[in-house]
């Protein structure tokens, strides 16, 4: 406990140095602390805005136009795996509409409204109308609509490729934010979908989503092995998105390389100033020394300075670095409110950040412990 | 009984080159006696000390501290044994800076133990009193006049009741006043705490103090002579 008490007495007696090093690493803890947590912002919202309204994984019939049977046992199963949020079984087939003179291909997507609306957020994207409520509805996308020139009532006349003909009503107009889609599909109820396409109970696709996006892969293989089917395939984001995910992944490595000269920096800093700080002290620590004073206690001293200096460094770093983040999403939110990217506070990282920036500072004191062995006190009454 | 004796010890520097300064010296200092070791400048009277408080080792020969080699000891057991059984007082204070005379004086009891006992307290508040710096418990260090901060040290010396006091020029910076009041007080130390105290000095007055005077020149023993 004295070591402590004396690297205590001597942080404040340098008061000046002890302020500007404490400030030095704040700065630098906090730069990256704001760099840290703004890619990781920047990456949540990226993944978020590509792949947040649609699904992460989905089921497929093996070979293209068939479908899938016995499907509500293949969703006990997945259910049953546990991994995924969100199951949803959906028939869709390819059609035509026809309005007047125009004649245009849609996707006739049947839904589960509950489950389909947890993926896609159907409901917060219907902009006029209301969700179809009979099997005789259907839901049109804003850009369908705008070429269509239609209104909520209005009546609908699809054609399937075999000639059969379905007339439904307008119930609702959506927006999904992603014009092709907007464009050619044609939202309603399963059953519809089944009975007009001739599918009887069968269905072409279960979609779904998982907790941890980036597991999306693993967690497909995973299904697939344990569906053991081969009349079905998976298929996951990852597969279908590997230039953002390369993107991504050179921005996370940018991001540790510059966290991890920031952390340098630190221990460099840290380490020249106990350095100089045991030569200021030699007289004081040959005087200790001569007292009796052990050598391990002795270079504890350095040891704590390097502790404290971190510890308050890295406290005072990552509250400057959460007010850095916020001050700079407050500074780039649009005037509508919204913020260019949304903010994720990962408190794991924090955590990590500082207790990185607490050891590698604890470990800085280690030079200047070492040298702090060599000090002979014979030397010090000898030569003062 | 002696606490401390020097048998043949020899001590040669050997940086920049080698340099002999000691010469075959053997010594015995009995418990509770007066002592001083005078001689000019370089002629290897601070080093002796230096020796016998186990600062610096030495060359060849032993040295016995109560009845223990301490020449062979390793580097932890003689910080130890100087923790608890030498006291120092030189030439230049060597307070710490950073703190205040009470915690100098009770430095060199936390250096062996955690906290202060009761018991030490009142011993360091004795001390204190007794050398006329009361007042000064909660100073700093360095607001301090040269007479105090050295009576400060003489507290620091005393606190671990040690066996043996060694004091290097204690005086040498003090004018003739205050020497006279610390020669009083290294007096009295002996008395008081059964103390061996062996002084350094190049002053006579002092050494006219001590009942024993061993005079160095070129490294060897000159004279020893009862006072």
């Amino acid at each position: 406990m004295l070591s402590f008490r004396v690297a205590v007495r001597f942080l404040k007696s340098g008061r000046a140095q002890t302020i500007l090093i404490i400030a030095g690493i704040a700065i630098a803890i906090s730069v990256q602390v704001f760099v840290g947590l703004l890619i990781d912002s920047l990456q949540k919202t990226l993944v978020d805005r590509t792949i947040g309204n649609s699904p992460q994984i989905t089921i497929l019939p093996s070979s293209d136009n068939s479908t899938i049977r016995s499907w509500e046992d293949i969703i006990a199963e997945v259910e049953e795996f546990g991994s995924t949020k969100v199951i949803s079984a959906s028939a869709s087939a390819n059609a035509f509409v026809e309005m007047e003179d125009i004649n245009l291909p849609v996707l006739v997507r049947g839904v589960d409204f509950n489950t389909a609306d947890k993926i896609y957020d159907i409901e917060d994207s219907i902009y006029e109308g209301r969700p179809y409520q009979s099997k005789r509805e259907v839901l049109v996308g804003k850009e369908l609509r705008e070429e269509l020139e239609v209104d909520v009532g209005d009546k609908l006349v699809v054609t399937t490729p075999t000639g059969t003909r379905g007339t439904f009503t307008i119930s609702g107009f959506y927006d999904l934010g992603v014009s092709s889609i907007n464009k050619t599909w044609v939202i309603t109820h399963i059953d519809t979908v089944q009975k007009i396409f001739g599918f009887h109970n069968r269905i072409t696709s279960i979609e779904m989503t998982v907790d941890d996006v980036f597991a999306a892969d693993r967690i497909a293989d995973e299904i697939e092995q344990r569906l053991d089917n081969s009349n079905i395939k998976l298929e996951n984001w990852k597969g279908s998105n590997e230039q953002l995910l390369s993107g991504l992944e050179g921005q996370r490595i940018s991001s540790v390389i510059i966290q991890a000269v920031i952390i340098l920096s630190v221990v460099i800093a840290i380490a020249s100033v106990l350095a100089i700080s045991v030569l200021q002290k030699s007289r004081e620590i040959g005087i200790l020394k001569a007292m009796g004073i052990k050598d391990r206690a002795a270079s504890l001293i350095f040891i704590y300075q390097g502790f404290l200096l971190g510890l308050l460094g890295s406290v005072l770093g990552i509250m400057l670095g959460l007010g850095l983040i916020y001050a700079f999403t407050g500074f780039t939110s649009e005037p509508g409110g919204s913020s260019l990217i949304d903010l994720y506070i990962e408190y794991d990282f924090i955590l990590r950040a500082w207790l990185i920036a607490l050891i590698a500072s604890t470990l800085a004191g280690v030079i200047p412990a070492r040298r702090s062995l060599k000090l002979n006190p014979i030397d010090v009454i000898r030569t003062v | 009984m002696d606490t401390v004796e020097l048998i043949n010890v020899d001590k040669i520097y050997t940086d920049p080159v080698d340099t002999q300064v000691l010469f075959d010296i053997g010594l015995k200092f009995q418990e509770a006696s007066c002592n001083s070791i005078v001689g000019v400048s370089g002629s290897g009277k601070s080093t002796l000390l230096h020796i016998i408080g186990t600062l610096d080792r030495p060359t060849k020969g032993q040295v016995i501290i109560n009845g223990k080699r301490t020449d062979t000891l390793d580097k932890n057991s003689v910080a130890e044994l100087r923790n608890e059984t030498i006291g120092f007082v030189f030439q230049f204070h060597y307070l710490l800076t950073e703190f205040t005379a009470m915690e100098n004086v009770l430095m060199p009891y936390l250096i062996g133990n955690r906290k202060p006992t009761k018991e030490i307290l009142k011993k360091a508040d004795e001390l204190f009193e007794w050398l006329g710096i009361a007042k000064l418990k909660n100073n700093p260090a360095t607001k301090m006049s040269g007479g105090q901060q050295q009576r400060v040290a003489i507290a620091r010396a005393l606190i671990n009741n040690p066996r043996i006091l060694l004091a290097d020029e204690p005086t040498g910076n003090l004018d003739s006043a205050t020497t006279d009041q610390i020669c009083k007080i290294f007096r009295e130390i002996i008395d008081r705490y059964r103390t061996t105290f062996i002084v350094v000095t190049h002053d006579h007055r002092i050494a006219e103090h001590t009942d024993r005077i061993i005079e160095m020149k070129d490294g060897r023993i000159d004279s020893d002579t009862q006072n």
